[in-house]
């Protein structure tokens, strides 16, 4: 396979996926020709109301979840090929909601350690990876912790440390604030950043906090098992109405360019920062 | 109040028995325990003691946890002594009263079953104060290897114990929040008999369960993410290797179980 930047990390084409039927209940497809295509290196941001196949769609970029119909490539590789499942999975980090539930061992290094003893890393390198790993996420002085003392946004650095360890070219985050106070969200949010710029992992976040998805190259918005939009966070956020209607929220600065113009300004609705926010209003006041 | 539960309390430190291959210290605690059920005589018993004393010395474990450990174990170990007291008829009568017959054979036996199960308590606890409880499972998975011929899961034991000891505190921690939860609402936990109380419990163990399996179905998720495929292939992080320190302690437990051996057949 030849290998161009721009060439995606991960692929889905015409996915369909129906979750078993139980019972006598109908089973409904969670989504159905889903098209969606991650590229190398890009920080991608997906939203969307509860129940629309977020979290479903992750689970299929690391084959937990296997396609009822469609095909999912992780770099070419397709997902229901079983022999090369460790291959896709080492490639693709996951990090999940509840930090609590995700971290296996009692001590902090061994935790980290966990994916690539899997792997079957030999020793001294598992060391240096685990060492590298804890020192990105600035937890290294927390590595003989054991981790139910550690506060939630501790122990969220010490489960990507744990993804870090398998060095995935991709980390998918599930939710990762949900259960987060504010401080440990930013946190966990720009240790997802730095990685995504300095060692140009690429990222897909999975989130309800719009100012988040605001800091990513693209967002997509899901709904009810489709895209709904899929643009730079620019574009996305102006829909206000389109968002709205899906049952979802914008972000403040938006929020409040769409009051005023409803009050009868005309804001430009892409300003994203609370800085590019105070400067346009501060120029429709000027004029 | 369930903070204070704690099992297996582990002392870090960087004394000679802390530094002891974990493998080393099992191995050890096994010859102890075989010296101590052949032990026959005072003069073996103080053998034991001295060895015991010893080795907590040298661990640095202050002997004021040894008997805070053993205070849950006091019942147990005085109807032992009360047992043995009343009901071994050898030896000289000491004491008659009604039907109560106290012999000096009596009296000995609950001396050196007493004494044999404070040694014993005491070992293990010697163990589990200066070893983490994963190098304890990695020295049970290591030793217990040569099971898998005979496809024990031996591995899957291993992973499970350390599983279990990494979510006891959050467990715990889960069970405090729903006492509070089911208080709030009006539960009494307090009065009542045994039975009421007992049934008092099942609000507080419900909702432990099913979120236990909901933590045990993401952990699951979590760990397949990790490429958890099982024992096979795997490596460790810290590799276990026996120094000549380990080889030392190990002649040294040799050593003492043979001299309780000679001790008995001499019949001191």
């Amino acid at each position: 396979m030849e290998q161009t930047p721009t060439k995606p990390i991960i692929q889905a084409e015409n996915l369909r996926f129906t979750y078993p039927a139980a019972g006598e209940t109908l089973a409904l497809p969670v989504f159905e020709n889903l098209n969606i295509e991650i590229e190398e290196g890009s920080f991608t941001a997906i939203i969307g109301p509860n129940g629309c196949g977020k979290s479903t769609l992750a689970k299929h970029f690391n084959a937990v979840l296997l396609p009822s119909g469609g095909k999912v490539w992780i770099s070419g590789l397709d997902t229901t090929d079983e022999a090369r499942l460790l291959d896709i999975r080492r490639q693709i980090g996951m990090v999940f909601q509840n930090p609590d539930n995700q971290i296996v061992a009692n001590v902090v290094e061994e935790d980290v350690a966990f994916a690539p003893e899997n792997l079957g890393v030999p020793s001294p390198e598992i060391r240096s990876r685990v060492d590298d790993a804890l020192k990105t996420v600035g937890m290294y002085e927390y590595r003989e912790h054991a981790p139910h003392l550690l506060s939630g946004g501790q122990k969220q650095r010490v489960a990507i440390a744990g993804v870090l360890a398998m060095q995935p070219r991709c980390i998918v985050l599930d939710e990762p604030t949900a259960m987060l106070d504010p401080r440990g969200r930013e946190e966990v949010i720009s240790t997802v950043s730095r990685l995504n710029r300095e060692r140009g992992i690429t990222v897909v976040l999975i989130t309800h906090h719009m100012n988040e998805a605001a800091g990513a190259d693209r967002v997509v918005v899901m709904h009810k098992g489709g895209i709904l939009l899929d643009s730079s966070p620019r574009e996305v956020f102006s829909q206000v109405e389109l968002l709205r209607k899906a049952g979802l929220d914008v972000p403040q600065t938006t929020d409040l360019l769409f009051s005023l113009n409803g009050a009868g300004w005309s804001l430009p609705l892409d300003a994203l920062t609370p800085e590019e926010c105070a400067e346009a209003i501060a120029q429709a006041m000027q004029a | 109040m369930l903070k204070d539960i704690t099992l297996g309390q582990f002392f870090p430190g960087k004394t000679v028995i802390h530094r002891l291959d974990p493998r080393t210290k099992l191995l050890i605690l096994i010859l102890y325990i075989v010296a101590l059920f052949l032990a026959k005589s005072y003069l073996s018993y103080a053998l034991m003691l001295v060895f015991l004393v010893t080795v907590t010395l040298l661990g640095h474990i202050p002997f004021k946890s040894m008997t805070r450990g053993l205070k849950p174990m006091l019942i147990f170990i005085l109807f032992t002594a009360v047992l043995n007291l009343f009901y071994t008829k050898s030896g000289r009568l000491l004491f008659e009263w009604k039907f109560i017959h106290i012999y000096s054979g009596g009296v000995r036996t609950a001396f050196f079953m007493v004494l044999r199960i404070l040694l014993l308590i005491c070992g293990t606890f010697l163990l589990t104060y200066t070893t983490s409880p994963i190098a304890l499972t990695d020295a049970l998975e290591r030793l217990l290897n040569p099971l898998k011929k005979l496809h024990v899961p031996v591995h899957e034991l291993a992973m499970m114990m350390c599983i279990a000891l990494r979510f006891i505190p959050t467990l715990i921690e889960e069970t405090d929040k729903i006492i509070s939860a089911q208080k709030a609402r009006g539960a009494d936990f307090e009065t009542g008999n045994l039975l009421r109380r007992a049934k008092a419990l099942v609000p507080i163990l419900v909702p432990l369960f099913v979120s236990a399996f909901r933590r045990a179905d993401e952990l699951a998720t979590a760990m397949e993410c990790r490429c958890y495929h099982g024992g096979d292939g795997r490596t460790r992080l810290k590799v276990l290797r026996y120094a000549k320190l380990d080889y030392l302690a190990f002649l040294i437990g040799l050593a003492l179980l043979a001299a309780v051996i000679v001790l008995r057949h001499f019949g001191l």
